[in-house]
């Protein structure tokens, strides 16, 4: 008895494939039952296409339009994958990509169920592309540059020697402010390029472990010297801005070369036009660079470039330059990565201008640091690089000009 | 020289402020963003 129950199971079991329905043949260019709500064409489905994979072997784009617009099946509909109560991982990639999944999620973010971000692939490849390449060949330059000159120039010294009269040229919260200001950049500076550069040359020199420290102290000093740095940003700029207001002595020190080629000394006031053009430099690329740096400071809360592009937009701007108008429908992933790119470039630029600062005011010029130093400058000194600013002293305020010889 | 210390002792002072006055305003992604039945700690 058993045993024919046991041969009827066996013929059942073998005979239940005949009564299935045909399996899709992938090979075929029939189209395929299920795949999407009208039956399409395997084509015109989200599905990948012998064809795409050509293209993209051929280097050219997938057909986005089409795989954005048809996102394939659901558990249901999956070939095959009914039964099993899921959809095949191809489609369901496909959905999270072009957001088109249901994500649920517990962060309060409302960016939060975006899990593929494919608009943002262009910002990686440019922030660990051209931004590294261009930004560090920058800076290496420029210190190429410093150096070359200073082989050549050599040091610009004080005609005449020191006299050992002394003239005060700015005042202790005028000196402090530039530190804070000076200090906090450099701070950044460092932190920044770390932050940009660790992954790609600290890893692999120091370790991963190495990195992982030294970018998170990185980030908290980034993000709260960010402080110091803007309000001494708002002190010098106050401080200064009446001294650095371009005026017709500028000219004659532009057509002077600054006295730094050849032996003249051109006239100038408290600051000479050299001089305005870094404090220029640092109050917009600093405040550019600031605003920034508060977008990424509080994420998605300060949206920035949709408004300026629309702006520039209307202005024309992108078109002087040959290109196309700039995109004012950002995601705020968009916003925060133009907001990063921005920074950064701002950030590269100013490191250049500072080098620059930092070289004249010690290296390149004697006395040149006495005036953020103890804040008193040689009276020679004075005469040679502020010549207009020591006669307004001498007649003005003689209070401001010691006998004491300068630190 | 002193205004240089006291300018880099300023730069510590406004950043630890900076640090728990933030903290204490709720600042970090963590806190704006995850509600408290996804945070351990």
């Amino acid at each position: 008895m058993l045993r024919h129950l046991m041969a009827l199971l066996t013929v059942s079991l073998l005979a239940m494939p005949m009564a299935a329905s045909a399996q899709t043949d992938p090979t075929s260019d029939a189209p395929i039952a299920g795949t999407s709500v009208d039956d399409a064409p395997a084509t015109s489905t989200g599905r990948q296409t012998l064809e795409d994979i050509l293209a993209r072997q051929r280097g050219e784009e997938p057909r986005n339009p089409v795989r954005s617009e048809e996102l394939g099946g659901d558990a249901l509909s999956a070939p095959g994958m009914g039964p099993l109560g899921a959809s095949s991982d191809s489609d369901i990639w496909r959905q999270i990509r072009f957001n088109d999944a249901d994500i649920r999620n517990t962060t309060l973010n409302p960016t939060g169920d975006v899990l593929v971000q494919t608009g943002g692939i262009w910002w990686e490849d440019f922030r660990e592309g051209p931004l590294r390449t261009y930004g560090g060949w920058l800076l290496l330059a420029t210190i190429v540059v410093l150096g070359a000159f200073y082989l050549i120039r050599g040091r610009i010294r004080i005609d005449g020697g020191k006299t050992g009269t002394s003239v005060l040229r700015f005042k202790f919260i005028e000196r402090m402010a530039h530190w804070v200001l000076a200090g906090s950049f450099i701070l950044l500076g460092f932190t920044g390029l770390f932050t940009l550069f660790g992954r790609k040359y600290l890893i692999p020199a120091f370790g991963h472990e190495f990195n992982s420290v030294l970018l998170t102290g990185s980030k908290y000093i980034h993000n709260n010297v960010s402080w110091a740095f803007m309000i001494s940003l708002l002190m010098v700029f106050v401080m200064w801005v009446w001294h650095n207001i371009p005026d017709k002595t500028d000219l004659t020190w532009f057509k002077q070369a600054g006295g730094i080629i050849g032996s003249k000394h051109p006239p100038a006031k408290k600051f000479n036009a050299g001089q305005k053009i870094i404090f220029w430099s640092v109050i917009v690329l600093g405040v550019s660079v600031s605003v920034s740096g508060l977008s990424l400071l509080f994420p998605f809360e300060m949206p920035l470039f949709s408004h300026t592009f629309e702006v520039l937009n209307g202005w024309g701007v992108s078109g002087w330059f040959g290109f196309d108008a700039l995109p004012v429908n950002l995601a705020p992933q968009e916003e925060m990565q133009f907001a990063q790119l921005w920074h950064a470039i701002v950030a590269f630029l100013m490191m250049a201008v500072i080098l620059g600062h930092i070289y004249i005011g010690t290296l390149g010029m004697e006395g040149a640091y006495d005036a953020m130093g103890s804040g008193l400058v040689d009276e020679n000194w004075a005469h040679q690089h502020h010549s207009l600013w020591l006669e307004h002293l001498q007649a003005e305020k003689p209070g401001k000009i010691r006998t004491d010889p300068a630190e | 020289m002193k205004a240089m210390l006291s300018g880099f002792v300023a730069i510590v002072i406004i950043g630890v402020a900076a640090y728990f006055t933030l903290e204490s305003l709720g600042f970090s992604s963590q806190d704006v963003y995850s509600s408290p039945n996804v945070r351990v700690d």
